[in-house]
């Protein structure tokens, strides 16, 4: 069930460059504050909880549960399933849910990343383990 | 310091459109501009404070030399841009600014056309590389908050159902409304599946329009021949899952909003007569009902069952306008018509068959952006003098 839908490629910029990189190596990278200890998605310099400046990028499991979802029926593109995963790491992101049966997804689902390709760096999206 | 009894409403207007092809946006901004202030009695050389927000083409100063503002007299502006709950805020800060006498007359205006043609895109923030593949709408993005909310404390469709058919009860009495036509539980439910698990009737319209009002001192409003009222508490707030750590769908900033308002105005809950709730689609307003305080957390879907939110019949009459969900969401922004309706009902101008009894005292409450993405909140308690 593998899709072939076609995603615009990320513009990036010099503080989320870091992130576009790994994915071109299939690594998804989080940022983890080593003045209070939390990670953080989307990837900021600064930490958003203690606005320390000592953050660093650390790879994540990829792996998580579905915190919500919802099923997008009219799109002119087609059905899609967008939603929130928890990451096994803590954060909570936004995602879009693929290659699955997109009627049988459930909240509390395990989930792990996929990458799919772009004209850039590929983008990161969930699929049911 | 308090805003509390400092700013009245001393003029309101709707534009009676629902379509406007035949319009431009700035004229619809002009047109409800000219309306507030023939309402209150008011010229436009008495205007020396303007509030508009995203909608009102090219920003202030393409906005104040169209309208033809006076220059000479204008000493206040204010652009905050917070999606449809802009205008709950621009009342709050109008009271600040008048409070703190940097103006007596402001104009506070809002107008555009969605069902006419596509809305010109924001700029994007910086999630943009990290969220804008994912498609989120308002549809989905709202859609995302009532199935965790189902999950969470089994809220049903049947239950986020009877806000439409409140909605669609008040609508019936509206000869301006989109959606005339009273409907069932039943509809609401038959109706298409759009973003699990909104249904069609679960969302809002989409409408040509406007509206625009006019607050001042204490004084003016009392020079003026309308009804009285004025704003005795306001709140705003703001919430995004900040880091991927804060994520919790299940309630709003109104959390933070309406308890400012309360605190400042000094009521609670509980002595609201009309309450006027932003109602982009069904589960925004059983979210909002909860954040406010007028039932607990998860109990927002008993608490609109059973026709409790429709006038002469429930606890809590609500958007007896008919709202977003049937009459009117001008340019995707409710938050005007959440305070023109309150208005109404205060001073005993809205439909007879919906009119509240001896009706001193409501809120008007609306959010903006999205609920399942990042958004803000503002809380108006407004009172009948």
């Amino acid at each position: 069930m593998a899709e072939t839908k076609k995603y615009n490629a990320p513009v990036t910029n010099p503080e989320t460059a870091p992130f576009w990189e790994a994915a071109k190596a299939g690594k998804f990278m989080i940022k983890r504050c080593t003045a209070c200890g939390e990670p953080h998605y989307f990837p900021r310099s600064i930490c958003p909880f203690c606005f320390s400046d000592k953050t660093v990028w650390e790879e994540s499991s990829g792996e998580g549960t579905i915190y919500t979802f919802s099923l997008m029926r009219k799109s002119p593109t087609g059905p899609y399933a967008i939603g929130y995963v928890t990451l096994k790491e803590g954060p909570s992101l936004q995602t879009n849910f693929v290659d699955c049966d997109l009627e049988k997804l459930k909240i509390g689902q395990k989930v792990k990343v996929v990458f799919k390709p772009t004209d850039g760096a590929p983008l990161p999206f969930f699929t049911p383990v | 310091m308090t805003i509390k009894g400092k700013a009245y409403i001393a003029g309101i207007y709707e534009h009676p459109t629902r379509h406007a092809p035949d319009k431009s946006t700035a004229q619809l901004h002009a047109e409800v501009a000219k309306g507030a202030l023939e309402d209150a009695g008011l010229t436009k050389d008495d205007i020396d404070g303007y509030f508009m927000a995203g909608d009102a083409p090219g920003g202030l100063w393409p906005m104040v030399d169209y309208l033809g503002l006076n220059t000479k007299k204008l000493r206040h502006v204010d652009s905050t841009e917070t999606g449809g709950c802009s205008y709950l805020i621009h009342l709050g800060h109008a009271a600040e600014a008048i409070a703190a006498g940097k103006c007596s007359v402001a104009l506070v205006t809002l107008a555009g056309k969605p069902r006419t043609g596509p809305m010109p895109p924001r700029a994007a923030g910086a999630e943009v590389d990290f969220e804008s593949a994912y498609g989120a709408t308002t549809h989905n993005a709202y859609g995302m908050c009532a199935m965790r909310h189902m999950h969470d404390y089994g809220t049903t469709s049947e239950q986020l159902a009877w806000i439409k058919v409140a909605a669609s009860h008040h609508a019936q009495y509206n000869p301006h409304a989109m959606l005339k036509d009273v409907v069932t539980v039943e509809d609401v439910l038959n109706s298409p599946m759009i973003s699990d698990p909104l249904h069609r009737m679960d969302c809002c319209v989409v409408t040509d329009g406007g509206g625009a009002m006019i607050v001042t001192t204490p004084e003016i409003a009392k020079s003026l021949k309308k009804p009285q009222v004025r704003l005795i508490g306001h709140g705003e707030a703001m919430k995004g899952p900040r880091g991927g750590k804060d994520l919790d769908l299940t309630y709003s900033a109104g959390v933070w909003s309406g308890p400012r308002a309360f605190e400042e105005a000094g009521v609670t809950p509980k002595d609201i007569k009309y309450a006027s709730i932003y109602d982009s689609f069904t589960i925004t307003v059983l979210m909002q009902l909860e954040d406010l305080g007028f039932c607990k957390k998860g109990e927002g879907g008993k608490f609109v069952a059973d026709g409790n939110l429709i006038s002469g019949v429930g606890k809590l009459p609500f958007n007896t306008d008919g709202g977003g969900l049937c009459s009117n969401h001008p340019v995707n922004r409710g938050g005007m018509t959440k305070i023109l309706e309150a208005v109404r009902q205060l001073r005993g101008e809205a439909h007879p068959k919906v009119q509240v009894p001896n009706c001193d005292l409501a809120i008007a409450h609306g959010t903006g952006g999205l609920l399942g993405v990042r958004h803000a909140a503002s809380t108006c308690i407004l009172e009948r003098v």
